[in-house]
């Protein structure tokens, strides 16, 4: 299966280029960019581990793409993804967020049902890949 | 128009008997409104005869202290205070019997936090009057005082952001059809089918609560079902706007009680509940992280016509006081009513900070929100994935677009339907963050991502000549007119 989560996630992996110029877009607006990573892809993991602080200094692209790469070298076999901040009144929180980084194979999630009275039913979306512990999940 | 004060003061002013709305105090043209008055912009259409300063003073009048004699009680009060006072008159720019009146409010005759209070004392009595062809309530400025007293949208489009972990592009929802007769089992099969496709939300329509083909407690179960599953075949947070209109409030809290407990993050209402159910539903959503969606069902029977009724630019506001959080604010493109210049203005009234007065969207005053919640606009009605560059440039990102029937549709069925419009979504989005011009690129764009995606390809081949070009009934008065720089 192929995980949904971020703003990209139904197109082809976006290029380096691509990459590129949304955080061009990113930079333009004043936003500060943010890569962080996981290996637990459960739909409501809020705090991915982050890649350093949320880079509130880096003026250009290329400079975002090289923390991109040395991300991907120490954590290539999981998830990682790219967001940004918008810190002016009103908003003070995320206004993009993609995935720029995938596992190899995502074997996706299995739902548990734990019937109740009533046919009330209480679900449990669990990501297969959390049978094993942090850091075994996916093959490198 | 320019006539002076004709107000009748000391011990004449309540000799027994009937006195000219325009000299009982109620036309005062040289008031300055102050920052705490609520004011209301008003279409008056006088009956032949009927002087349109004498028709404005009698409009403040009604809507506020007076009635159609002098009676001397209103010297136990202090009556200058709470006469509303219309201070100007415009003729309608292309009319020849229409007007424009401005009348201020005193904020000491409302009360806090209450849009029925509100509404009693603006559309109450006054929109009956005989002297009046016609009445429209056309927009008004609510002061940072009044608005401080209401709870706003329940959770606002960033937390609604934060809580379904979806930013930087528009969320994407369908309405289940049909909206009638389908069972709760078949009902459920279309919410899985949409949301496991790739859009965000599915929908309830305005008119399915509890027939006999489908009872309440049927759909909100079988759609809960879908919802998990949707969300464990995608990894991604999955919605569904489950229906609480019902014919009582206690109706209301036990199906969106039972919502909560099933674990659904989103609840809807019409608007036809009325403005205190909306409120109390606003209340119950806050306390219980819902978060709040509101059909405007029933509205166009008074915001449609110029010349009568209350402009859905009011509806907007009120319903942002009474704290929503998606509201229904048109397509533009679509099917139902909605001039681009107007319905921006619906759009910036839901999302600014600060909506600054721009008569050419209609909008008659600058507007300070006080940092109350933004609203969510929803798109809805005979939309399609082939109009995607123009939904995006005319609507922007913080909105839901409802593709009802350009999903359930598709050609390839209800997932292909959704992965369509899901595609069309993102590679426009990527389009216009790369810097590229989608309005005229917009179909290039689309016919490029369709190469990878057959459903898209599909989805622009079915639809891509419907258009729905009509004369819109409701344009705004002030065209776009060069300022001073």
């Amino acid at each position: 299966m192929r995980m949904t989560q971020g703003t990209f996630s139904f197109l082809p992996d976006l290029t380096d280029e691509q990459i590129t110029k949304q955080i061009q877009y990113c930079l333009d607006n004043g936003w500060a960019v943010n890569l962080e990573y996981t290996d637990d892809p459960h739909p409501r993991n809020t705090y991915w581990d982050m890649w350093g602080h949320p880079m509130f200094d880096i003026a250009d692209a290329a400079g975002v793409m090289m923390e991109l790469q040395s991300c991907r070298k120490a954590f290539g076999d999981r998830y990682i993804r790219l967001s940004a901040f918008d810190s002016s009144h009103g908003w003070e929180s995320v206004k993009i967020s993609f995935i720029v980084n995938r596992p190899k194979e995502e074997p996706g999630y299995r739902l548990r049902r734990q019937e109740g009275n009533g046919r009330n039913m209480r679900y449990t979306t669990e990501p297969y890949a959390d049978a094993k512990p942090e850091g075994e999940r996916y093959p490198i | 128009m320019d006539t002076g004060s004709q107000t009748v003061t000391g011990k004449d002013r309540y000799k027994s008997g009937v006195m000219e709305y325009k000299k009982m105090g109620y036309w005062e043209p040289d008031y300055q409104p102050k920052e705490t008055d609520i004011i209301a912009c008003f279409r008056i259409t006088p009956q032949d005869g009927v002087d349109p300063i004498e028709a404005a003073a009698a409009v403040a009048g009604e809507s506020s202290t007076a009635t159609w004699t002098v009676v001397w009680t209103d010297r136990l009060t202090a009556a200058e205070k709470y006469r509303a006072k219309a201070y100007r008159v415009d003729k309608v720019p292309n009319t020849t019997d229409q007007y424009f009146a401005y009348i201020a409010y005193d904020l000491d005759l409302f009360e806090n936090g209450s849009i029925a209070n509100l509404t009693a004392s603006i559309i109450g009595n006054v929109f009956g009057f005989k002297p009046l062809k016609g009445l429209r309530l056309e927009d008004m400025r609510l002061p940072t005082a009044y608005i401080k007293t209401f709870q706003g949208p329940a959770t606002g489009i960033v937390v609604e952001r934060e809580r379904l972990d979806k930013f930087g592009r528009p969320l994407l929802g369908a309405t289940v059809k049909p909206k009638l007769g389908l069972s709760g089992r078949n009902y459920g099969r279309v919410v899985y089918e949409a949301l496991k496709g790739g859009l965000d939300f599915t929908k309830d329509d305005e008119n399915i609560n509890s027939q006999p083909f489908m009872d309440w407690r049927e759909r909100f179960l079988y759609c809960m079902e879908a919802v998990n599953k949707a969300q464990a075949a995608t990894g991604e947070i999955k919605g569904t706007y489950l229906n609480v209109t019902a014919a009582t409030m206690e109706d209301m809290y036990e199906r969106a009680e039972f919502a909560a407990e099933l674990g659904s993050n989103i609840v809807m209402i019409d608007l036809v509940i009325g403005w205190t159910a909306m409120q109390s539903m606003a209340k119950w959503a806050r306390r219980k992280n819902m978060i709040l969606h509101l059909h405007r069902a029933g509205h166009s029977t008074y915001t449609r016509q110029k010349t009568h009724g209350v402009s859905f630019r009011v509806i907007a506001k009120w319903a942002r006081l009474a704290g929503v959080d998606h509201i229904h604010a048109g397509t533009v493109v679509g099917k139902l009513e909605g001039d681009p210049a107007t319905t921006r203005g619906y759009y910036d009234i839901c999302r600014n900070e600060f909506t600054e007065q721009r008569l050419e969207n209609g909008i008659f005053f600058d507007q300070p929100w006080a940092s109350l919640n933004k609203m969510m606009p929803v798109a809805s009605g005979g939309i399609h994935a082939g109009q995607m560059h123009q939904l995006l440039d005319l609507l922007g990102e913080d909105v839901v677009l409802q593709f009802g029937g350009g999903t359930i549709g598709h050609p390839m069925g209800i997932a292909a339907g959704a992965t369509a419009n899901r595609v069309a979504l993102e590679c426009m989005v990527l389009a216009r963050n790369e810097g590229r011009d989608i309005v005229r690129e917009g179909p290039d764009i689309l016919n490029e991502a369709a190469k990878t995606c057959s459903p898209l390809k599909a989805a622009l081949d079915t639809w891509k000549d419907v258009t729905f070009n009509y004369t819109s009934t409701d344009s705004p008065d002030y065209a776009v007119t060069a300022t001073a720089a």
